[in-house]
């Protein structure tokens, strides 16, 4: 519940970091590093003397890189642990392990002013727009909420105007800042979080499946208002989702998690058009596509089996029990995320990061 | 069938013209009583399924496409719900007149229906042997160890592996894509002639929806019943439905074979969602997206309820509702299975 | 684009009306506190309890101008005289009148209802606040120690503690307080641990909210209806509590105005002077209603989903 608190703290010079954060990143620079990332959750037994019996590894040693000013699509299916890496980026959960740099420094190891600093920059847009607004805040409050913690981004006497510029901005009228949230729909909802999100005028915000929640014909409207909002502040997303064809619409890179563990990343089109790691040619193949002359002249790889626990992952590669590829060295030796061997100094978008030691191309999506 | 003008391999020309439908709604209406007032949920909804046939129903929250399910199966909530006006014909008989021990001797060994949480659906406390079991000692008098075999031969009939050992396990010891599973067996028991998905899919992960609706259309095929599957996924219902029918505020606004649907839809509103689906070739473009909000049941808009999102609203859209009416060709001649509920339906499909 | 959302903030006003204030032409501001009242007076069960308690109160508040006599004096000449005349409900066995004593017995029914409802739901909030809060090993601790208290048999805990006091109002407040304050901490704890795992809560996080304005703002607002709705329930057992105490001559000195040592007095005249113990009875039975009432009313009304 409490803050990550580190014992370290005295060794964080809080103005450096300040000073740090200050400092502006230049477009397609990296603007956070992640750097291999472990979140493991125990286990415990007993109700007085807990004991560890094990943990779930909800993330198991994920690394990448957000460029200022474009959008890194994570895709994955449930318990991949995309939405964990999310809270770690948001620092509020402790990670296990691994660094996260945010313009060059370190953040999982902030407390106290320098963390608050950092989260004025790093913002979120939640799932689900019925449980990430408080019930019982009028609009005006949820919007104002961040400026009463960060008194500094806006005077109070213009805390009211600010909420009404946040709400026309996210396409709500001014005039509903005294409503409750129940009052509104899915959609709006969702822009009123987003509208919060965008309070603090952060560098960076993590949508952790913004538009899952909502209708099919008011995602659309969402998406483009991110999109739209992406130009207007000079944002970069971190965009998590499971829906295949809507990462592929707003994102300049991908990266495919497969049980705690990042698979495959690349651009879009390395990704889409050219995977090569197996665990990616399956699920793009299994999506349906929603147009009924493709299905004939399109491969379906479908997987046998479920994904496994994440408290007992198997071993060497962990996507090798559904695997149709998996041989001896699979279970022996872990896959490292990089360039493969057979692509390398190739000039094929075949050469991207993929962690399969039999990677190679397939052609999966048909071409529209 | 052989005057047929569409060509031979399209799915929804499969039934035998003449040949009875399995069900057969008609004028459906549902109402809710709220403390706000009556929430008409569904307002005049027709259509029919064949046997070995899919129906697709698409339509978002709240367009009545679950509660027009519900009332096929007579599981409406009532009160507050209630079937106001319409017949629904299973067989050719009304079951809206059946008195409702009749009825549930139907839900079972005549229609079943497969619920999208199967963690819900499914009872926590018995073993999923014994609910599965259930099925033939109550409606075929079985004895226990009968009963047993038969579930056992069920999960392998819906590739659960190791059937005869999971047989006693109780439903929160499966994953999600095995649960779905022994719903679709349950609902297989006793090899009904109808058969209801409510977003079969919706809750699993991508790479197990491909698995569960690949067994769900194997089977159907297999048993040669009738499907209808109510989705909002318009991918999903292209790789399985014959046609679909696409509900808008209480209303099909428009029916169609699926390749024709999705070639060229005939009601601006099945237009908008095909459009609003992320394509390749706008990448880096701003997605099409149907205005507005979905509309508000208590108080649905005069005239076309889809007037107020509409890019082509007219007048007439906005004061006189517009009927289900055949679509054609330009040239006149019909197109088999297709209807519209747009004033503007010719120049929707005809550009 | 900006047209395009415009126009979906305006379809909203015109379409989302599925909520009574969105149908209100203007804006105007709706106060949490406006629209519990609202939905609330709206229950017409609550309302009638809300009358019921607010007689009850009135009552207590002006005992010595609407009761006709002194609840305390005996007029020996004219003992067990049926209601009616002079003495609208009666006199006792010792010639007091009975509509006085029922009137001023509503003081120490609502003295001690709300009294040791207060105190519980001091001793319960702040335990059950820690327990929720803070949970691990301080909530196991304090949920141990609720469950002891709650284990332990009301009546025969307040014999205890009033063998020890001896008799009056304070034992009896004390008593009812240090037993029902665990059912108060495990409502709030439950409430708590829900509320705290919330997406709201995890967004004030990430803005970089400090614990107190978490639990101020986002979670005490969210899980304290639970119990306030419990609160006014429960003031209604207390009171069944006080007068049971008192029936067993464990509860308030005997010669006190008290519905409990009314019905104790009238149990010697059962099936002759039924009077004796039908109007109290009346009494403690509207009372309890309405607080129930009360309650349920309250607990539906501050429910935000409920509409």
């Amino acid at each position: 519940m409490a803050e990550p608190i580190k014992k370290d703290e005295a060794a964080v010079d809080v103005t450096a970091v300040e000073a740090a954060i200050e400092r502006k990143v230049d477009r397609g620079e990296p603007i956070l590093q992640v750097r291999n990332l472990v979140k493991h959750f125990p286990l415990t037994q007993g109700i007085l003397f807990k004991k560890q019996v094990g943990a779930v590894k909800a993330v198991d040693g994920v690394s990448f890189d957000l460029h200022q000013g474009e959008t890194l699509g994570i895709v994955g299916e449930s318990g991949c642990g995309k939405s964990t890496v999310a809270k770690l980026l948001m620092l509020l959960e402790t990670a296990t392990a691994g660094e996260v740099f945010y313009k060059g420094q370190d953040i999982t190891k902030l407390s106290g002013r320098a963390l608050k600093a950092v989260r004025r920059n790093i913002q979120m847009v939640f799932q689900d727009p019925y449980t990430s607004l408080n019930p019982r805040m009028t609009v005006g409050d949820i919007i104002g909420e961040p400026f009463d913690i960060h008194p500094e981004v806006a005077p109070k006497g213009d805390r009211r105007r600010k909420v009404q510029e946040l709400l026309d901005v996210v396409g709500l009228n001014p005039e509903y800042i005294n409503r409750y949230p129940h009052q509104f729909s899915g959609g709006q909802r969702q822009r009123i979080g987003i509208a919060r999100g965008l309070a603090l005028n952060p560098e960076i915000i993590i949508c952790d499946e913004p538009v899952s929640a909502l209708d099919v014909s008011v995602q659309a409207q969402v998406i483009n208002l991110m999109g739209k909002l992406q130009d207007e502040f000079n944002l970069s997303y971190i965009f998590i989702a499971h829906d295949l064809s809507i990462v592929r619409h707003i994102s300049d890179r991908v990266g495919v998690m497969y049980l705690g563990k990042m698979a495959e990343i690349g651009t879009d089109e390395q990704i889409y058009e050219h995977p090569t790691h197996p665990y990616t040619q399956a699920l793009l193949s299994a999506v349906p596509v929603p147009d009924p002359e493709a299905r004939a002249n399109r491969e379906r790889i479908i997987l046998t089996g479920d994904v496994p626990s994440p408290a007992n992952p198997p071993s060497g590669c962990s996507f090798r029990t559904r695997c149709w590829k998996a041989q001896e060295k699979c279970s022996q030796e872990a896959p490292v995320l990089a360039v493969p061997e057979r692509f390398k100094g190739q000039d094929t978008p075949a050469a991207h990061s993929s962690a399969c030691h039999f990677a190679e191309e397939k052609q999966i999506v048909p071409v529209h | 069938m052989t005057t047929s003008h569409v060509t031979a391999d399209v799915p929804a020309q499969r039934g035998t013209d003449g040949e009875t439908p399995v069900l057969e709604v008609r004028d459906l209406h549902v109402e809710f009583k709220t403390r706000e007032g009556i929430v008409k949920a569904v307002n005049g909804v027709n259509y029919s399924v064949k046997a070995g046939e899919t129906l697709a129903v698409l339509g978002e929250s709240g367009s009545g496409k679950s509660v027009t399910a519900q009332a096929i199966m007579g599981i409406l909530d009532s009160p507050p719900g209630r079937v106001a006006k319409g017949e629904i014909l299973f067989k050719g008989q009304d079951i809206l007149q059946l008195p409702e021990a009749e009825r549930r001797k139907l839900r079972g060994p005549k229609m079943a229906m497969i619920f999208q949480d199967a963690l819900s659906a499914l009872n926590p406390v018995f073993s999923v042997g014994n609910q599965l079991g259930e099925m033939f000692r109550v409606h075929q008098g079985m004895s226990k160890k009968d009963a047993k075999a038969k579930a056992i031969e069920l999960m392998d009939r819906v590739k659960i592996p190791a059937a005869r050992s999971r047989v006693g396990d109780y439903p929160h010891q499966f994953s999600g894509g095995m649960r779905q599973r022994i719903m679709i067996a349950m609902a297989l028991a006793l090899e009904p002639d109808l058969i209801i998905a409510d977003e079969p899919t919706t809750a699993l992960d991508v790479t197990v929806q491909a698995q569960v609706m690949d067994l769900l259309a194997e089977l159907q095929a297999e048993y040669h019943m009738g499907l209808i599957l109510i989705t909002h996924d318009l991918g999903v219902v292209a790789d399985v439905a014959d046609k679909i029918a696409v509900m808008y505020a209480g209303r099909i606004v428009e029916q169609a074979p699926v390749h024709e649907l999705y070639k060229r839809p005939a009601h601006p509103y099945t237009r908008g969602l095909l459009d609003s689906i992320p394509r390749l070739d706008q990448k880096g473009q701003e997605l099409y997206a149907i205005k507005g909000l979905p509309p508000n049941l208590l108080k649905p808009p005069t005239g076309c309820a889809f007037s107020p999102r509409c890019p082509k609203a007219q007048d007439i859209c906005r004061t006189e509702l517009p009927p289900l009416v055949p679509v054609s060709e330009q040239d006149g001649t019909e197109l088999v299975g297709r209807v519209s509920a747009c004033h503007f339906w010719k120049e929707q499909i005809h550009g | 684009m900006t047209e395009l959302t415009k126009s979906d903030a305006g379809a909203g006003t015109a379409q989302t009306a599925a909520v009574p204030a969105e149908a209100e032409p203007a804006i105007k501001r709706i106060t949490q506190w406006g629209e519990i009242r609202h939905r609330f007076m709206a229950n017409r069960l609550a309302v009638v309890g809300l009358i019921i308690v607010g007689l009850l109160l009135f009552a207590a508040a002006f005992a010595p101008l609407l009761a006709p006599y002194d609840p305390l004096h005996q007029d020996l000449a004219n003992t067990l005289a049926s209601p009616g005349g002079e003495h609208l409900l009666g006199t006792d066995a010792l010639g007091r009148d009975q509509l006085s004593r029922i009137i001023y017995g509503a003081r120490i029914a609502v003295i001690i209802g709300l009294a040791s409802i207060f105190l519980a739901c001091l001793i319960g909030v702040v335990i059950g606040a820690l327990a929720g809060y803070f949970g691990k090993a301080i909530d196991s601790v304090l949920m141990r120690v609720a469950d002891v208290f709650f284990a332990f048999p009301l009546l025969i805990g307040a014999i205890v503690i009033i063998i020890v006091m001896g008799r009056g109002v304070a034992p009896v407040v004390i008593s009812l307080a240090v037993f029902s304050w665990p059912t108060v901490s495990r409502l709030l704890r439950s409430s708590i641990l829900s509320v705290r795992e919330a997406d709201y809560v995890l967004a004030a996080r990430a803005l970089g909210a400090g614990t107190t304005r978490i639990i101020v703002r986002h979670i005490i607002p969210n899980s304290i209806a639970a119990v306030m709705a419990y609160a006014a329930f429960s003031v209604g057992s207390a009171i069944v509590a006080e007068a049971a105490l008192s029936f067993l001559g464990v509860g308030v000195s005997p010669e006190v105005a008290e519905w409990g040592n009314m019905l104790s007095a009238g149990r010697d005249f059962l099936g002759v002077k039924d009077y004796l113990w039908v109007y109290p009875s009346i009494a403690i039975v509207l009372t309890v209603l309405g607080f129930v009432f009360v309650g349920d009313g309250l607990r539906d009304a501050l429910d935000p989903k409920l509409r």
